[in-house]
């Protein structure tokens, strides 16, 4: 891979979950002035109060190094995993997404939330709002072809990632 | 050993005197009072009142690189906490363990915008290795030892404890430090083998090698120094320091370069830039370093060590990182060295010391000391030479003058240069002073200053005079902020936009006014006579020296210019102007 090429990847953290701790990380990014395409946290284990952060970022080679580095050496943080590196992964994003239409739109958006094997989760008579849960690209393919046909409002959850097989982080 | 209940304060202060701590520089105010009351009480933990919280943390900072302890200090919530801001940021680029206490207002009030609140965690969040706010007294002991720990551990740095009211004075449980385990952040201090020996072998095959060390070993220890000595010696490898990290080796050694850098010597740059093998030690490629890292040392393969794995790759890409406290790899590597059996390629050492010999003649740091005026290069060399048989420590503040004491007072021993380094702090140099006095009381302790860094902290002498330190205060008077007017000459047309001191105070009756002698020198046949006198005194003293006003500091490597293109003054005369937009925009 050449140096200056920018590239996309999704890092997972585990981290303490106590107070301050995603101020730290999202302080890092701003601070250091990188860039965050998507963060996501929740705790993962309520037992030793862990929470996982998956953020997915882009940069040179060097750039991610970099922030995997400055993600390590904060103090409560128990690991620092390149999925993208890593080998294969399963990436996945739920999001709700409002269209407003009429007639034979209203229908098409139907139609073509089916096809994503999207579910409608709200309805009047004017309006819908589908769950879509799959890869980023997959959400943003369903919004794109809702665009025409009355694509109202978006609420995106950011990605959650693993690794597949028996890989673990 | 069981828990012992006592309240929050007595738990601070046994947490600190377990911890070994001897001495806390602060400040008190409303939300600190119960500390403050503990400290009254007790008899282990000496403290030092400041006249500004900025200066608790500078003389912390004094206190710690002096003696390879950590420093401590003690401020009020609110402005005693934001004050205190710069210390921490400067602690933090220039890794020096603390641990700064700061009150907070009671648990109950905070987010209410109450008296003297700030959200001295999320303020210090960005300017402290680590911060905790104790919101749970069952909590206090364990933060403390962990505070400690985090502070001296892998890369060292500020933490920052933030102690609400009501914790303090509630019962809280002690535990000591031997029953607190840090749970995540536990660095390695031995670097990977495999790594350490591709190291070892591309140093013993290379033609013109040069070793870079910085501050990390000085923090590594003076036993880091020693084998850093040896490893000199055993490789024939011309050495180079950072301003960080003057000191680790002695200056006068026949195969040490000088500092490198912005204003480094020639041939230590010539030497960067030209090497074949480089080997970092605990040294950041920090801007002021490297140039214009697109030109940097661009032949050669470079070797890193750090024990923070973020600033390997971070400015200029290595071909071997090593992770690990500098002292152990070194011993890593000359053990390797001498099983593997290397040896150094003799005959192109020989080259690469008749070229650096070839650098060293242009003699980049010499300069005329004329009858009538005081040259501030001249100051430093002569008080290197009076003190050269006492145990001497120096400290600076910002600019022109912390500069030249870097290129011209020579330092045999690490922990005896104090400086604000990465942040570049100015009013750092005579807080830092008090803090290294109060860690070595017998010794001579110099403060290098300029006459506009050192109003910034002027208020400490009257610390100076209640605790009666003998601080050695010398201001280079050049009555210009002469880095910036140097700059404004060399980049901006010479128009010295609000780079003059208009009105600067008689620094004789200010040093009287504080209960101590000022003295003044612009004769150079009386320079030495002044900076004797000085010594003789049993007191502060503050020598103000009117020097050359139109003294620029050189050798220069103008911002955005690579190590070959360096400013020589006395081949510029001082007047070049530098033709650079691209310059003009960088610091």
């Amino acid at each position: 891979m050449k140096e200056t090429e920018i590239s996309k990847h999704t890092i997972s953290v585990l981290v303490d979950n106590e107070a301050g701790v995603l101020a730290r990380v999202i302080g890092l990014f701003s601070g250091r002035g990188y860039n965050i395409e998507s963060l996501t946290v929740a705790e993962v284990d309520a037992g030793s109060r862990l929470s996982r952060i998956t953020v997915v970022t882009s940069g040179t080679p060097m750039v991610i190094e970099q922030i995997k580095a400055q993600l390590g050496r904060l103090v409560p943080i128990h690991k620092v995993s390149d999925l993208t590196l890593a080998g294969p992964s399963v990436e996945r994003e739920l999001a709700l997404v409002k269209v407003i239409a009429t007639g034979e739109k209203r229908v098409e958006s139907l139609r073509i939330a089916d096809i994503f094997k999207a579910r409608a989760v709200d309805a009047t008579n004017t309006s819908f709002i589908f769950e879509i849960i799959g890869s980023p690209e997959k959400i943003d393919a369903f919004n794109k072809l809702m665009e025409p046909l009355g694509l109202a409002e978006i609420s995106r959850t950011g990605v959650a990632a693993i690794s597949r097989g028996t890989l673990m982080m | 050993m069981a828990e012992r209940i006592m309240n929050g304060s007595e738990v601070v202060l046994q947490a600190l005197t377990d911890q070994g701590v001897e001495v806390i520089f602060g400040y008190p105010g409303g939300a600190v009072l119960p500390l403050y009351d503990e400290i009254f009480k007790q008899n282990h933990i000496r403290h030092v009142l400041v006249r500004h919280e900025q200066a608790a943390v500078h003389a912390a900072e004094g206190y710690a690189r002096s003696t390879g302890k950590v420093g401590c200090v003690l401020v009020t919530s609110g402005p005693g906490a934001t004050n205190a801001v710069t210390g921490l940021t400067d602690a933090l680029l220039d890794s020096i363990p603390i641990i700064c206490l700061t009150g907070q207002v009671p648990t109950h009030l905070i987010g209410n915008d109450a008296f003297q609140e700030a959200d001295t965690t999320g303020i210090t969040r960005p300017c402290t290795k680590h911060n905790y706010l104790v919101k749970e007294s069952s909590k206090l002991a364990r933060t403390m030892h962990e505070a400690f720990h985090v502070a001296t551990h892998g890369r060292p740095g500020p933490v920052v404890i933030d102690l609400p009211k009501d914790i303090l004075v509630a019962p809280a449980p002690y535990i000591d430090p031997s029953q607190v385990q840090h749970r995540t952040y536990n660095p390695p201090v031995k670097g990977d083998r495999s790594q350490i020996e591709k190291a070892v072998e591309i140093l013993a095959s290379a033609k013109k090698p040069v070793l870079y060390c910085g501050g990390g070993v000085i923090n590594s220890g003076t036993q880091a120094c020693k084998l850093l000595a040896e490893f000199t010696r055993l490789t024939g490898a011309p050495i180079t320091l950072t301003l960080m990290g003057l000191g680790a080796y002695p200056a006068s050694d026949r195969q040490y370069l000088g500092m490198l850098g912005m204003h480094g010597t020639y041939e230590a740059n010539l030497a960067m830039h030209d090497c074949d093998v480089m080997v970092a030690i605990g040294a950041r490629f920090d801007d002021r370093v490297t140039g214009n890292v697109d030109f940097f040392s661009p032949g050669s393969t470079k070797i890193q060590i750090d024990i923070d794995p973020s600033s390997i790759n971070k400015n200029v890409a290595v071909d071997v990182g090593i992770v690990g406290d500098v002292g152990h790899v070194i011993e890593d590597m000359m053990k390797i060295w001498k099983a593997k059996q290397y040896s150094v390629n003799q005959a192109a050492l020989d080259a690469w010391w008749g070229e650096i010999e070839g650098w060293r003649e242009k003699r980049c740091l010499s300069y005329v000391q004329p009858a009538d005026v005081i040259k501030p290069q001249h100051v430093i060399r002569r008080m290197h030479a009076l003190t050269r048989d006492r145990k001497t420590f120096i400290t600076t503040d910002v600019g022109q003058h912390q500069m030249w004491a870097a290129q011209h007072f020579g330092f045999e021993h690490p922990n005896e240069w104090m400086t604000s380094g990465g942040l570049g702090t100015m009013g750092y140099g005579l807080p830092a002073a008090m803090g290294v006095q109060v860690a070595h009381p017998d010794a001579t302790v110099i403060c290098f200053s300029g006459d506009a860094s050192i109003m910034m902290n002027i208020q400490e002498c009257a610390t100076l005079t209640q605790y009666r330190l003998p601080v050695k205060t010398i201001i280079l008077n050049n009555r210009y902020m002469g880095m910036v007017r140097q700059w404004q000459q060399l980049l901006h047309g010479s128009r010295y936009s609000e780079s003059y001191s208009e009105t600067l105070p008689d620094f004789v009756k200010l040093a009287d006014a504080f209960g101590f002698t000022g003295l003044t020198c612009k004769d150079p046949a009386d320079l030495d006579a002044t900076l004797q006198k000085m010594l003789d005194i049993d007191g502060p003293v503050i020598v103000d020296v009117a020097v050359d006003d139109k003294e620029n500091c050189f050798p220069m490597i103008p911002s955005g210019k690579p190590h070959n293109e360096m400013l020589l003054g006395h081949e510029t005369s001082g007047d070049q102007a530098i033709d650079s937009d691209e310059g003009m925009v960088l610091v």
